[in-house]
């Protein structure tokens, strides 16, 4: 009987899982637009000076801060939308992973030189 | 026995937070991987979900540091552009890299890509451990959101170490230096 109890009290105290879902695809979001700003810095002189938010450190400050401030506002957004709901997790999982292994790449300057 | 305060910074930067940071991956993708059996929680688990908690807090503040250490305190030294007809450019490492052909690709591929890989580092690592700290035991019954996880914290691992070993030979190459001299242990 008491088991039983605990099973349905685990059962019930289950959270859903749409707040980890919005932390998982933001994250790579926010990874890939890490690539994204660089790549656009670096094949546009507009772009580039834009970006240079802290001139000793140049066009990098921009491309990352921008990339912080999406990734975080993408997860908030991402966040009160999915909290309270079960999300498909698998095809937020391969989509976060694909991101995740394109910002790898297309930060390799050989790669990104590509574009 | 002497340090400058660059060579100070680059270590804080380097052998403190990055180094740090990578020991650290490996305790977290054992802990992540043989964690949450399905069973009820005894109260030593739920204190080891509060240790990885704090544990994935600490990675991730290793991470911020040492992404911002190099790119707004180490950064700017390596990129100084040297006056107009600068002869000797060790105070100007990437300048010193270009100049010749045969180090110009540490640059070019070495540093261009450390400076943007590393910024991976945070944004995974702070996701992981935001997530193990809502979800703690409850991941248990989220094996996707504990897969992504170790994913993630792999990523973490492959990018930090990407950024760890060209931070390391560029330094080889041509090492940010200058700025006053501490003297940490006086000569006889």
């Amino acid at each position: 009987m008491s088991g039983q109890t605990n099973t349905v009290s685990e059962i019930s105290a289950v959270l859903p899982d749409g707040s980890g879902a919005a932390a998982i695809l933001s994250a790579g979001i926010g990874s890939f637009a890490v690539a994204v700003f660089a790549i656009a810095a670096d094949k546009s002189a507009f772009v580039k000076n834009l970006f240079v938010f802290y001139k000793p450190t140049g066009a990098l400050s921009g491309e990352t801060t921008v990339a912080i401030l999406l990734w975080l506002a993408v997860w908030a957004i991402l966040d009160l939308r999915w909290r309270k709901k079960t999300v498909s997790l698998r095809p937020i999982n391969s989509i976060t992973l694909g991101l995740l292994v394109l910002s790898l790449l297309l930060t390799f300057p050989p790669i990104g030189d590509l574009f | 026995m002497e340090i400058t305060t660059r060579s100070l910074w680059t270590l804080v930067h380097g052998m403190g937070f990055g180094a740090l940071y990578l020991l650290a991956v490996s305790g977290a993708i054992v802990a992540l991987y043989q964690r949450y059996p399905i069973n009820a929680p005894s109260q030593s688990e739920q204190r080891s979900d509060r240790f990885l908690g704090i544990y994935l807090s600490i990675m991730a503040a290793l991470a911020w540091l040492t992404v911002l250490t190099g790119t707004y305190i180490i950064y700017p030294w390596y990129r100084a552009t040297p006056p107009a007809g600068t002869a000797v450019l060790t105070a100007f490492p990437r300048s010193l890299l270009l100049a010749n052909p045969a180090t110009k690709q540490w640059h070019l591929i070495g540093m261009e890509w450390k400076e943007h890989v590393a910024w991976l580092v945070p944004i995974v690592v702070t996701a992981t451990a935001a997530v193990a700290i809502r979800y703690a035991r409850d991941l248990k019954h989220h094996p996707q959101l504990r897969s992504a996880l170790l994913g993630f914290t792999a990523v973490s691992l492959f990018a930090a170490g990407i950024a760890g070993f060209f931070g390391a030979m560029l330094d080889k190459n041509a090492p940010v230096d200058g700025g006053q001299t501490i003297q940490l242990v006086k000569g006889e």
